[in-house]
């Protein structure tokens, strides 16, 4: 028994010194070389990437090709981090933090995921500019990136609408969160406005806080191919990574189209073999915000507040390489018209 | 006699510390190697893990997240010590964290009364949640590995219908996150103020009080005997007098209970509301860090600190330009290790046993063979 006071007496001692060992020692801010200044007057970007990161073809993507131009016209300086899906809130709060010790500005936190550790970071570091996409924190050196995709996916949906040959057409989403329901809300619009008698089948990879469905290829292609079996032939995925499985699946199937995200997915080498099963891409030009964001912090100027990309200044749009909509594409100016004008409202929840 | 048990005891304690010392050093050398097969040099990894992973601010993140990972580990254990492998912990834990900060929004009253609510409240839904694999495999006899992996589907599903606009849930201005109502200030838990390095959260305290419990009730307690006697032969658990079905159900639902508190420290001292980025999976996790711990509480607590130093430590390394897969194969191998290791140790330890008693046999049998002659 006195071996077991001893014990617990050792362990209270130890916890009690690794208690007050936090206070003490400096931080890895301290320990790190504060190489802050900006070498050869060029602006670092910092980037962290949503789960996916750049490669995923999709959204990331689509934010890594905005910092590239940046790389490419303002001689930016890159460092980019990507999250895995078992990051919490500590970890953001650690990818933003280091960039920021290593003087990155600005840092742009890709995916509302990094609306939380934004919020905390940007108040730390008051001199480094902040961008977050998708989502609003309200600090005075954050710039929120956010964009409209109802509209563009209102299109897509007047795009499926008018290409279906069987009145049947599919929606995949990734994860069913509010950001994913936008894209969804403005595609079935589309398409009921169109034609309200064509069915539409709707399908989410994963729910709730599972991620999975943004990085995991097979699932979109099995729910693909459950939706084309069921007799769909034109399918919307808005699922980062796994817009891949999807559109490798419609490619499969005679006749039968897909309509990708984010990136312009009939532009993306490793889709190449699946090109001609590409109806379009829903752009979100995550691209253009970043770029814009780059540019103000290296003017001088850095942009702050809410930063909102529409369908009429092409935040959002719908691509058009490979020439398949150009039979439809009357029709589909008429509706962006009419979005622009206000004719037609979107609604942002299914 | 004495003269044995302290032979035997130095023995233990050598063996005990063999093993793990003997998994590290295998997952450091596997993981160099990894480091060297991605063509990059695995000296200044290890030696920024090091400085990183030692700063202040790196300690109070990686105490925060072993308090997390520590009730994980725990919740996971006490399955373990009764033989049931319950990979519910995970949606006990998400789906006991989301309806107390539910109820945690809609209170009202003071902190006082609405803290203890809420964890009260997560340790119910927690319990309630197990004592369906309980109660099935009880009856019924449902495997409980079967049983929990289904709940956990079930859990997500639940959850993402309720936490919903117009349901439990809200929206955020950009419309992008959904979570419940956040907990007033007044329910926010204490936390320990460290100035630069962050703020340390005040539920490690209570996840302390939880391994103190942990250890007394299976360790000094009849309760914990019976329970540790169950988990070794149920056959000579019940010939004994204990109800081994009542124990079962029981550790179940303990189980549940502390994997109820799991999603606490985060949702009281960090988030302060469930939303759809509430972190998931450590149910996961925590099966690595039991395994790791040896179901020992201090083993535990060691484990959850080495869990949240990889992932502090790793994440940096990505900054450094090593890839972030580096942190899946370093837990992979130490967890594997730990195995391979307390097995190998075990075996030997065994053999030095046999090898000890038959000597003594040995010398023993030299002795009654003349007695039976003088008889």
């Amino acid at each position: 028994m006195r071996r077991v006071a001893k014990i617990s007496a050792a362990c209270m001692a130890s916890a009690a010194l690794a208690l007050s060992a936090t206070a003490c020692g400096s931080t890895s801010s301290e320990k790190e070389d504060s190489d802050s200044d900006s070498g050869k007057g060029g602006v670092k970007v910092g980037l962290a990437f949503d789960v996916g990161g750049r490669g995923d073809h999709s959204f990331n993507d689509s934010a890594a090709s905005g910092a590239d131009k940046a790389k490419k016209d303002l001689g930016a300086e890159l460092k980019e981090l990507t999250a895995k899906t078992s990051d919490t809130e500590a970890d953001r709060v650690q990818k933003l933090t280091d960039l920021a010790d290593a003087g990155y500005n600005p840092i742009v936190g890709v995916g509302f995921a990094y609306a939380g550790a934004v919020n905390k970071v940007s108040a730390k570091y008051p001199d480094t500019t902040f961008g977050i996409v998708d989502s609003v924190v309200d600090q005075k050196n954050v710039d929120s990136i956010v964009f409209t995709e109802e509209q563009g996916s209102y299109l897509a949906g007047v795009a499926a609408a008018l290409k279906t040959k069987k009145d049947h057409v599919g929606f995949i989403g990734g994860n069913d969160n509010p950001l994913i329901k936008k894209f969804e809300a403005g595609y079935v619009q589309g398409v009921k406005d169109t034609d309200p008698k064509i069915k539409i089948d709707r399908q989410y990879l994963s729910r709730g806080n599972d991620t999975s469905g943004f990085t995991s290829p097979d699932k979109g292609e099995s729910a693909a191919e459950g939706m084309l079996d069921r007799g769909a032939d034109v399918v919307y995925t808005a699922a980062g990574n796994s817009n891949t499985g999807a559109i490798e699946a419609a490619a499969g199937v005679k006749g039968a189209w897909a309509i990708g995200t984010d990136s312009d997915q009939y532009a993306v080498p490793a889709l190449a073999k699946f090109k001609h099963a590409i109806l379009s891409s829903m752009l979100k030009n995550v691209d253009i915000g970043v770029y814009d964001l780059v540019k103000s912090v290296k003017d001088g100027k850095p942009k702050t507040g809410v930063s909102s990309y529409a369908l009429k200044d092409k935040g959002v749009a719908l691509a058009t390489s490979g020439g398949y909509l150009d039979d439809i594409k009357a029709k589909l100016d008429a509706a962006e018209k009419k979005i622009v004008a206000g004719e037609i409202k979107v609604k942002t929840t299914p | 006699m004495k003269k044995y048990t302290s032979r035997f005891d130095k023995e233990r304690l050598f063996l005990g510390i063999a093993a793990p010392l003997l998994a590290i050093v295998a997952a450091l050398v596997v993981t160099a190697l990894v480091i060297l097969a991605t063509g990059k040099n695995p000296g200044p990894a290890f030696n920024d893990m090091l400085t990183y992973g030692t700063a202040s601010d790196s300690q109070v993140y990686i105490l925060n997240k072993a308090t997390t990972y520590y009730l994980a580990g725990v919740a996971v254990a006490i399955g373990f010590r009764m033989n049931l492998f319950n990979i519910g912990v995970d949606g006990q834990y998400r789906l006991a964290a989301f309806i107390a900060a539910a109820l945690g929004g809609a209170l009202t009253l003071p902190g006082i009364v609405s803290i203890p609510l809420i964890i009260l409240c997560a340790m119910a839904v927690g319990a309630l949640w197990a004592a369906i694999a309980g109660v099935l495999k009880v009856t019924r006899g449902v495997s409980e590995v079967i049983s929990t992996i289904m709940l956990n589907s079930i859990a997500t599903a639940v959850i993402a219908y309720l936490l919903q606009p117009g349901r439990l849930g809200e929206l955020d201005r950009a419309g992008t996150k959904v979570s419940t109502e956040p907990l007033p200030s007044g329910s926010q838990f204490f936390v320990f103020d460290t100035g630069a390095a962050g703020e340390l959260w005040g539920f490690i305290v209570v996840s302390a009080v939880v391994g103190v419990l942990y250890w007394f009730v299976l360790g000094r307690t009849r309760f914990g005997f019976d329970l540790r006697t169950v988990g070794m032969s149920e056959s000579a658990a019940s010939a004994s007098g204990v109800g081994v079905k009542k124990m079962i159900a029981t550790s179940m639902i303990l189980s549940g209970a502390v994997a109820g508190l799991i999603g606490m420290p985060t949702l009281l001292n960090d988030s302060h509301e469930f939303s759809n980025d509430f972190p998931g999976g450590i149910g996961f996790t925590g099966i690595a860090i039991a395994l790791l711990g040896r179901n020992h509480p201090i083993g535990i607590a060691l484990g959850a600190m080495l869990w949240g130093f990889l992932e502090r430590t790793t994440n940096h390394l990505e900054f450094q330009g090593y890839d972030k897969e580096i942190l899946g194969v370093i837990q992979g191998v130490i967890v594997l290790c730990v195995v391979i290791a307390y097995e190998v140790v075990r075996r030997y330890g065994i053999k030095r046993q046999q090898q000890r008693v038959g000597a003594e046999l040995a010398a023993q049998a030299a002795g009654p063979v003349k007695k039976q002659e003088v008889a």
